[in-house]
């Protein structure tokens, strides 16, 4: 039996270490994330706060297209209430139709509406931004190697270039990115937001937010999986017993050992 | 089938046996004489049948809201993954579901390769087999294409492309295998349809693998034949049947920490990202179960080289039983054998090393040798070694071990516990 659960283990960390190792500018900072582990949760205050920090900075370019504002108010997530939500999306502008004349027309979004992208397309997003493709942000964490802590890293690796360092026009020095070159110029500095529950808005602060709110629009079931999980596990491992002392039982018909 | 003398109890029983003897079969798989001393390595058989299945019912599941279409693949998934209830589990069972698949087999072939199951009378169980596992491989290489992320379409891309490396015909059969001068919407509806259809052909092979199975009945850790019923055997159920279940618990337990708690490990980044004919990615790596081919596809400088030598990494393993000549199975009693045949599971697994790095440099040095070697093992190490090897005496019961007429008990006890 210890022989398999060894070679198991072996196996997958054979494989897994160096898919997962290979190929890092600069150590990622790791600030220490509430809903990694086994009974990982989304703080419920940093994910509204992150909400603000992306409405108010990053939907300028980046868009969430997999999320509807009625997500915003589901449990697991940021938790607004539904009369909240209501507000949220009124606040944007949906163009739907043809109505019965056949003509489009614009209205304020409701809950069930998806979020309101901030380029009418893909193209327009990339001529706003001087050829850089600013990503849509519903899955973003779990597309970086490194995940939230990457993203993390790079909002908080923004410095002056070494001496000598060439960089061209619009494109900025980025500890963490593959290159150190990023296309994005610094998106956060103290003070860019006002939060309403009057936490300090430094660009820590506001960058752990963001990415909290980003591993939940990525994993927006996360909490539900970690607790189904444990569940899961300690029926499996109760049941394992069980099944193991009927084994014996069994098994102690015949003299062989089991 | 052994047992045909079976009547069923009751009326109705007989009058259906007597027409479809489904109770006699169910009977004879209760009944099937099972080498007592199997160990935790024989349990995999049922630990792939289950998943099998599980692949199988979630899969169904998932193409019920799957949309198989270049522009709302990617985002069909995501529809899965947030707004289909417990959309997100289906999914994470099915994906680390193809890996756990793929663990469970590897150890199930490398157990058949230890106690030498592969020889006669095992042959065609064995090919059977081989069969299964080279069909694995297209649906969870067609499977891993659905999502339709940047690893999907350029692992898609740089597969279908080894087909170019045909001479003469090589063009045309890759146009013909994409639907089209690309990777693109028409290849993605055929790998759907293909993905669905391979699990059905595996359920059929999975069939005759365990009635092959049946036939001369199990191998066994001593790899001695054995007079079936006897005091060397139990009946299927109960002893085994629980046996394999407490051994799939234990499974399930690992396959449940990777579901719940780390369900993205085993997957690439960039496959969250959707594909995108326009950019490359910097590294194009399959998944885990395919590296050791991969590397040695890579290992050779030719491309139609390197897909000769994929594909006969793979034919090697089908002709095995000829390429074997030991009369002995078991490697327990073959202590040269012993040492090849760890050496050949580290080959592997430096193989799947290699194969997820850049292909250059050390990497590729230690790729070619350990391709050297995989295929020396095979087709020089395996045959030589049959005849020159001096074997242990092999007992001739799992019961009264009877070394060449003198019975010793305690190495009896040894085989039972250790193997």
């Amino acid at each position: 039996m210890k022989k398999i659960l060894k070679f198991t283990v072996f196996i997958f960390l054979c494989f897994n270490s160096n898919l997962i190792s290979a190929e890092q500018s600069a150590d990622l900072l790791k600030p220490g994330w509430s809903f990694k582990g086994f009974f990982g949760k989304f703080d419920r205050s940093s994910l509204q706060r992150g909400y603000q920090v992306y409405n108010e900075v990053c939907a300028a370019c980046h868009s969430l297209n997999y999320l509807s504002y009625r997500n915003l108010s589901e449990k697991g997530g940021p938790e607004f209430s539904e009369e909240q939500v209501k507000i949220i999306a009124s606040q944007f502008t949906v163009i739907d139709g043809p109505n019965s004349e056949g003509e489009m027309f614009e209205r304020p979004a409701r809950p069930s509406d998806k979020f309101v992208s901030p380029y009418a397309n893909k193209q327009a997003s990339i001529a706003a931004n001087g050829g850089a493709y600013p990503p849509d942000m519903s899955v973003l964490v779990k597309a970086r190697k490194g995940g939230a802590d990457y993203i993390y890293s790079v909002l908080m690796g923004y410095q002056d270039p070494p001496a000598n360092y060439e960089l061209d026009d619009g494109v900025y020095y980025n500890t963490y990115m593959v290159g150190n070159k990023i296309k994005m110029s610094n998106p956060l500095m103290n003070d860019l937001v006002e939060y309403a529950d009057g936490t300090p808005a430094t660009v820590e602060q506001m960058s752990k937010d963001v990415v909290t709110f980003l591993a939940w629009t990525a994993e927006p079931h996360l909490e539900s999986r970690h607790k189904m999980g444990f569940r899961a596990i300690v029926y499996l491992i109760i049941i394992t017993i069980l099944v193991y002392f009927s084994m014996k039982k069994i098994w102690s018909r015949i003299e062989t050992e089991v | 089938m052994s047992d045909h003398s079976y009547t069923p109890d009751s009326k109705l029983g007989k009058w259906f046996n007597d027409r479809l003897p489904l109770l006699t079969l169910s009977k004879h798989l209760q009944d099937y004489p099972t080498p007592k001393n199997l160990n935790y390595w024989w349990t995999f058989g049922g630990i792939l049948t289950f998943c099998l299945i599980t692949q199988i019912v979630t899969g169904l599941i998932l193409a019920m809201h799957y949309v198989a279409h270049a522009d709302m693949a990617f985002e069909s998934v995501e529809h899965i993954m947030r707004n289909v209830n417990y959309g997100w589990l289906i999914r994470y069972v099915h994906a680390n579901g193809a890996s756990m698949f793929f663990l469970a087999v590897y150890i199930h072939i490398f157990r058949s390769l230890y106690y030498g199951s592969y020889k006669s009378p095992r042959e065609v169980i064995w090919i059977i087999g081989m069969i299964i596992y080279i069909l694995m491989m297209a649906a969870a290489f067609m499977g891993y294409v659905l999502p339709w992320g940047q690893m999907s379409f350029w692992g898609a891309t740089v597969i279908t492309n080894l087909f170019s490396a045909i001479p003469l015909v090589g063009d045309s059969i890759t146009t013909w295998l994409w639907g089209g001068y690309a990777v693109d919407n028409p290849t993605l509806t055929r790998f759907f349809s293909l993905h669905y259809l391979i699990p059905f052909l595996i359920l059929g092979l999975v069939i005759l693998h365990i009635w092959a199975l049946h036939v001369p009945g199990n191998n066994n850790p001593i790899g001695i034949d054995l007079k079936k019923p006897s005091k060397d055997t139990v009946p299927f159920h109960p002893y085994i049947v629980i046996k394999d279940l407490f051994a799939l618990l234990i499974f399930l337990i690992i396959f449940a920490f990777f579901v719940f708690y780390s369900p993205n490990i085993l997957g690439h980044a960039d496959n969250y990202i959707e594909a995108n004919p326009m950019v490359t990615p910097a590294h194009i790596v399959p998944e885990w179960y395919l590296l050791p081919f991969y590397a040695i596809l890579r290992s050779i400088p030719d491309k139609l080289l390197g897909v000769i030598a994929m594909f006969a990494a793979i034919f090697v393993l089908v002709i095995l039983p000829w390429l074997d000549t030991s009369k002995v199975r078991s490697a327990v009693f073959r202590p040269l054998y012993k040492q090849f045949y760890w050496f050949l599971v580290l080959d592997v697994i430096v193989l799947g090393y290699v194969g997820a790095m850049p292909a250059e440099g050390i990497y590729l040095l230690v790729a070619r040798v350990a391709t050297a070697y995989y295929f020396a093992h095979f087709l020089i190490i395996l045959p030589i070694l049959g005849k020159k090897e001096k074997t242990l005496e092999v007992p001739i019961s799992i019961t009264d071990p009877v070394f060449g007429g003198s019975s010793d008990p305690s190495l009896a006890k040894n085989t039972n516990k250790e193997i």
